[in-house]
């Protein structure tokens, strides 16, 4: 069987040296809160809707709260006190609070125990929907069988969600597992979450509650069809990291983009923000058993595939720890890494079964998201095609979790349909023609491909080390991640992190983490 | 021994010399049947195809199919009536530029990149300023006579030019790689209008470079210069100093 030769030690040192890097965070996660991480509440306490502006509810509650300078006890109490005094439901509350009618700083304090009460009947509530939409799920697995390995993920991106729909349902039927929905491409900087079905996107489309439910019932209706359970991913990232989070979680998702330092680096967001957001994101993705998936590819387009390999495995290693901090089990942690080497280079082939193979090593349960070549997909539509054959060969060969498909058009234009028709057609044909070849081979000990693994390791281990002396933040800062300085105090969002009160209450959190069996 | 033809009238080549072939792939929303194929023969057609050869059709489900064809074009064009416009400054590698620089400017330049507005893709901004650069040529921040300062993805055009203004630049890169409807042409422009407005468009260069940008697109939108795919960035970093020391040498 195609296995590397690796000492099981050297694996422990390195997990432990990343539990080191995470457990230093306890101070941010326990003492602190954001904008984003409010908004969520009100999201999951039921509110809807947004004004006629187009500023979503959630918005001007927490906006409401700030501007009083109480937003430290945490939007929960507010909004619950509110509904005791008033005899409201959250909807309610929300509707008047947005037309100016209601200062839910200036409504009377009720008793604490009749507050806490309509807040657990809230948290009840959401969370059994939750945990329902879950359920659901895992019948549709039950009924239909599990999903393939790897996983066929393609993606939509026509910016008009009832087109991207039908280009879904045809790629279901053609045979992918999984539906990514692309987010328009400034999304990731918007301080909210757009309200409603939109049907203008650039580069993708919008990632709204709205959408995502229109995007589930046609998935779910295809899926039907044709007897397989249909995956759908969007993303958890940017500044309403966990506000999308919880839209999946309600609206039942299955995959979410979800990296504990991708914001940071590549999207240029506070780093004590990111962290935060990242640590309750995940706990709802944990929650509602979606599965997450990380961004390591971004450290091989930025930087140099060979030269910065060990990025990807420390990145990976780093984000595993976050994840299980969290709450995220390993069947649920899609790591990621990419096919990014030059394909001028010899034996570039070798290079990339050594790092998907050592991937497959470190982590042999996470379901590990595969992404395809983009850095050297060209104008050459027949060449970039060669190179995602020989990429799911390498996916297969290594049995990787997820296969994020190539497309042959990746550097020109959004997929088109045959474009996406023939990547699923490319790997359908690696895969069934390689099926059970990784069985029968085996590697040389002494090998290239063993050593430059073993190399890889090593130098992610040196890494880690350097990260724990100076700590994540320092190093961040220091550049020591894909080559960009990242300051702890600087970056977007950074204004929207506060400290909690004594009495701060984020229902949500206390009773996920309880379930999830976390206790710190 | 490149193939005598006559240029002015240049026609698709297949196998033999004049015989228009070529091959066309597209989709149509139509039923994978003998209907169908004849609805994309007719397309062909109305192309101004002939012998046109429907050569596979596949199912895309939800009503769409697959068409791969070749087909005759009767098309020609007279290759000696086609000007186009190209940047054409000779190309340096980075030591001959370095010392290109040191000797016709005699100071650093300052270069300041960004993708602009809602792009998010600095996959071309890096590939021509990152250290590493991309496929054995080194980006601008190697460089020992330039200065560059790489301000990432979604930049706006206010941050960019102020950043510009600071630092006095002597060139601004712009990178675009999103071009759903058209978005890279509207950033483009709002970048240079406002350049404009502030006084600055005369006071550097402005190029941008993208997949679907050239430079005629560029010379058309009020830029310097536009480099598409397949620039690398020895081609930009010696555009920047050739032009640079030729305006010194004008004033």
């Amino acid at each position: 069987m195609l296995q590397l030769s690796i000492k099981q030690e050297k694996i422990e040192k390195a997990k432990k040296l990343a539990g080191q890097i995470v457990n230093s965070f306890d101070w941010l996660f326990n003492g602190y809160s954001s904008e984003t991480i409010e908004r969520t509440i009100v999201r999951l306490m039921g509110i809807d809707g947004a004004t006629s502006d187009g500023t979503p509810f959630p918005n001007v509650i927490v906006e409401d709260l700030k501007s009083k300078k109480v937003l430290e006890r945490g939007v929960a109490y507010w909004v619950a006190n509110a509904m005791c005094a008033l005899n409201l439901t959250a909807q309610e509350v929300a509707d008047k609070v947005a037309i100016g009618e209601l200062d839910l700083s200036s409504v009377k304090p009720q008793a604490d125990e009749k507050v806490l009460e309509v807040i657990n009947t809230q948290t009840a509530t959401m969370l059994k929907h939750i945990k329902s939409q879950n359920n659901f799920r895992e019948e549709k697995f039950a009924t239909y069988g599990p999903r393939r390995k790897p996983a066929l993920y393609v993606i939509v991106a026509t910016g008009n969600i009832y087109e991207d729909v039908l280009q879904a349902q045809a790629a279901a039927r053609e045979g992918a597992d999984i539906i990514a929905v692309i987010r328009s491409t400034a999304q990731s900087l918007l301080d909210y979450v757009p309200y409603g079905a939109t049907t203008e996107g650039f580069g993708g489309t919008f990632a709204t509650q709205e959408n995502f439910r229109i995007m589930r019932k046609g998935l779910d209706e295809v899926g039907d069809e044709i007897k397989r359970y249909i995956g759908l991913t969007n993303y958890a990232s940017g500044l309403c990291m966990p506000e999308i989070a919880a839209m999946g979680a309600i609206e039942r998702l299955d995959v979410m983009l979800n990296d504990a330092m991708y914001g940071i680096l590549f999207r240029d967001i506070n780093p004590r923000r990111t962290l935060l957001d990242q640590y309750f994101s995940r706990m709802i993705n944990a929650y509602a058993g979606i599965e997450i998936q990380t961004g390591e590819d971004n450290y091989l387009t930025t930087s140099d595939a060979i030269e910065k390999a060990y990025t990807v495995t420390a990145s990976q290693l780093i984000n595993e720890q976050f994840a299980e901090y969290s709450g995220i089990k390993e069947e649920k942690m899609g790591l990621g890494h990419a096919y990014e080497i030059n394909p001028e280079i010899e034996n570039s082939f070798s290079y990339e079964l050594a790092h998907a193979l050592l991937t497959k090593t470190i982590f042999p349960t996470a379901p590990v998201k595969y992404m395809p070549p983009t850095k050297f997909a060209s104008g050459n539509v027949f060449k970039t095609h060669l190179m995602d054959a020989m990429f799911n060969f390498v996916g297969q060969l290594t049995g990787q979790g997820v296969q994020l498909l190539g497309m042959m058009t990746e550097a020109i234009h959004t997929p088109h349909i045959a474009d996406r028709a023939l990547a699923i057609e490319n790997a359908n044909y690696i895969f069934t023609a390689v099926k059970d070849l990784g069985q029968e081979l085996t590697l040389d000990p002494d090998g290239f491909i063993n050593k430059r693994a073993n190399l890889v390791l090593d130098e992610a281990i040196d890494f880690l080390q350097k990260v724990v002396d100076t700590g994540l933040f320092e190093a961040m800062a220091r550049g020591d991640f894909a080559d960009i300085k990242r300051p702890e105090d600087k970056g977007k969002g950074a204004q929207g992190v506060f400290k909690r009160s004594d009495n701060y209450l984020n229902p949500f959190l206390e009773q996920m983490k309880q379930e999830l069996g976390l206790n710190r | 021994m490149p193939v005598k033809t006559d240029p002015k009238r240049i026609r698709p080549y297949g196998d033999t010399l004049n015989d228009g072939r070529v091959q066309i792939s597209f989709t149509l929303p139509v039923p994978c049947d003998e209907q169908g194929k004849e609805a994309a023969r007719q397309i062909l057609r109305k192309m101004g195809m002939s012998e046109i050869d429907v050569c596979h059709m596949n199912d895309l489900t939800e009503g769409f199919t697959h068409f791969n064809a070749y087909a005759t074009s009767n098309a020609e064009v007279d290759l000696t009536s086609i000007k186009v416009k190209i940047v054409e400054t000779p190309v340096m590698d980075m030591y001959e530029n370095d010392e290109y620089i040191d000797q016709n400017i005699g100071r650093d330049l300052i270069v300041v990149g960004a993708c602009i507005e809602s792009d998010a893709h600095t996959v071309g901004i890096d590939a021509i300023m990152n250290m590493k650069g991309y496929n054995h040529r080194y980006g601008l921040e190697r460089y020992k006579h330039i200065e560059a300062i790489n301000m990432g993805a979604q930049v706006s055009c206010e941050d960019l030019l102020q950043k510009a203004r600071a630092v006095n630049a002597d060139a601004i890169l712009v990178s675009q790689i999103v071009t759903q409807k058209n978005i890279h042409i509207a950033n483009l422009t709002k970048l240079i209008e406002m350049a404009e407005a502030e006084g600055l468009r005369d006071k550097m260069l402005f190029i941008c470079g993208g997949p679907r940008l050239n430079h005629e697109i560029a010379i058309e939108l009020g830029y310097d210069a536009g480099f598409g795919t397949g620039s690398y960035s020895t081609d930009v970093a010696s555009f920047i100093s050739v032009t640079i020391a030729e305006k010194a040498e004008n004033n």
